[in-house]
């Protein structure tokens, strides 16, 4: 009888973890942050019709970076998470910390037991009736949860942007302050991103029952006052 | 939760994704014992709706009586609903199943909106609607749950008002103008029938539905009129390329009241006049 090879424990983590970083990091960032109105998520997407962000439920969006098929088989797994809660039980009962719960669930489940981790990050975002119940959950590729305040920002490259980020956002910010200093952040002080190439959407407080909105070209190009 | 297979039926099929997990919608109880037939007669029922084409898109109307038998189970019952944006349902027959069945479909379409980041073309709404109804065949069958809605909307692609009906067996049948169903539909839908024509526009597409309601309660005691008293008014709402909008119930209360207004004139008897002996009315008629 033979023997596999003993790899430790350790090492094999290690060499997931590495494997699904170098995979995230291959795709441009995204970030969200809390404005005045809601939530603006924004993402370097260079595709009109593969979206990164998009809408779970009434409150909830949710937002991936990194291999697409992988990000997508998610989201369409939250939609039903949520659209199942909100059937048998109200749809108030469908809340961003129990489906951030259920995707944590699934991803470490999948970066401990599978041969290939998830070369994802997501994020859950939910807007609440006030400034102060909106939540952000960033979910890494091995199933860590993270609380996010203010903002929140995906991506391998996600450090510089943070910074940025850091100095860029106040409190009560308009969404127009707001998507500006989201652009500024992704792109950094060498370049700009094209309002063509930019991926933005909103959770709306005053939209209505489903507060997710997507924000169009000319909706941009006129907010970012160009 | 598991990863969502795209190829699997459950895919964008809502329904099916509740049967995955061991919730059937439409499971039915099996026939009731035979002592217990004729209870279906107990369960509320839902009475008269309607829709009807204008030149923007459709008006729905419906009344807002529920009976159980031969007693008023609700007086202020909803029957139309939003079953997205740019498309309603109304709803007769059985009330608790034609609100669970709505309640589903509105999940569907939603689920399906989300899912694949395009809504369903209008047929694909229609054709959605009609395998519900089907789905519902057995409780109709042997519980006499059956559920008749209507559908209509504006189709986006077309730019046009459309509207559909249904047989409990799930058949779905387009109509060109207008439908009315329910107990008092046959008079709502004479009563459309008389005043229609093309390109009638919103006030007066409003104004006829509310005379098919006004005559369908006038003839069939399920089908709840205007009850000033409480203030309660037939629902109505127009579904145009602007999405679905319900009519305030103020304006519907001032079309009621000038309908009976004319009523009382067209009788003759605008002034309250009092009334003659019974015995010589009825002589009078005899005559």
């Amino acid at each position: 009888m033979s023997m596999p090879f003993y790899v430790s424990p350790e090492q094999v983590m290690n060499d997931k973890a590495q494997y699904a970083r170098k995979g995230i990091a291959r795709g441009r960032s995204l970030c969200a942050l809390i404005y005045s109105g809601g939530i603006l998520l924004a993402a370097e997407n260079p595709s009109e019709v593969l979206h990164k962000i998009s809408e779970i439920y009434d409150r909830i969006a949710f937002a991936g970076v990194g291999k697409y098929s992988e990000f997508d088989a998610l989201r369409r797994a939250g939609v039903q998470f949520a659209d199942v809660r909100g059937y048998q039980y109200s749809r108030e009962d469908v809340d961003a910390r129990s489906l951030a719960n259920a995707y944590a669930q699934m991803m470490a489940h999948t970066f401990t037991n599978e041969m290939k981790p998830l070369e994802v990050e997501i994020l859950v975002a939910e807007v609440g009736i006030t400034t102060t119940e909106d939540q952000l959950f960033r979910i890494t590729f091995d199933g860590v949860v993270l609380d996010e305040e203010h903002f929140s920002v995906l991506g391998g490259e996600s450090d510089p942007i943070v910074e940025r980020l850091k100095e860029g956002w106040q409190a009560d910010l308009s969404l127009g302050d707001a998507l500006r200093t989201a652009r500024n952040a992704l792109a950094g002080p060498d370049r700009t991103i094209e309002a063509a190439t930019l991926e933005v959407a909103v959770l709306d407080r005053s939209n209505g029952r489903r507060a997710f909105r997507r924000l169009d070209g000319h909706q941009l190009v006129e907010l970012l006052g160009e | 939760m598991a990863p969502a297979d795209p190829v699997k039926p459950t895919g964008t099929d809502f329904v099916a994704l509740l049967r995955s997990i061991g919730h059937d919608p439409f499971a039915s109880a099996g026939p009731p014992p035979a002592e217990r037939r004729g209870a279906e007669r107990e369960v509320v029922h839902a009475t008269t709706i309607c829709a009807l084409r204008f030149l923007d898109g459709v008006v729905m109307a419906g009344d807002r009586r529920a009976t159980a038998g031969n007693f008023i189970a609700h007086r202020s019952m909803e029957k139309i609903y939003p079953a997205d944006r740019h498309s309603g349902v109304a709803i007769a027959g059985a009330a608790g199943a034609a609100m669970e069945m709505v309640k589903l479909f509105q999940l569907q379409l939603e689920h399906y909106e989300k899912l694949e980041g395009t809504a369903l073309s209008f047929e694909g709404k229609a054709n959605t609607l009609a395998q519900m109804v089907r789905s519902n065949l057995p409780a109709a069958m042997q519980m006499g749950m059956v559920v008749v809605p209507l559908f209509a909307g504006f189709d986006l692609r077309r730019r046009k008002g459309r509207i559909f009906t249904y047989d409990f067996t799930g058949g779905r049948y387009e109509e060109t103008d207008y439908q009315a169903e329910g107990s008092g539909g046959r008079d709502a839908r004479t009563t459309i029938k008389l005043g229609w024509r093309e390109g009638l526009d919103r006030t007066a597409a409003i104004e006829l539905a509310i005379q098919a309601l006004y005559e369908a309660a006038d003839e069939d005691s399920a089908t709840g009129g205007p009850d000033p008293i409480r203030g309660i008014y037939p629902m109505m709402a127009t579904i145009t390329a602007d999405g679905f909008v319900e009519v305030p119930d103020v304006e519907v209360a001032e079309r009621f009241a000038a309908l009976i207004e004319r009523k009382r004139s067209l009788a003759g008897s605008a002034e309250p006049t009092v009334p003659a002996p019974a015995v010589t009315t009825r002589g009078a008629k005899n005559k």
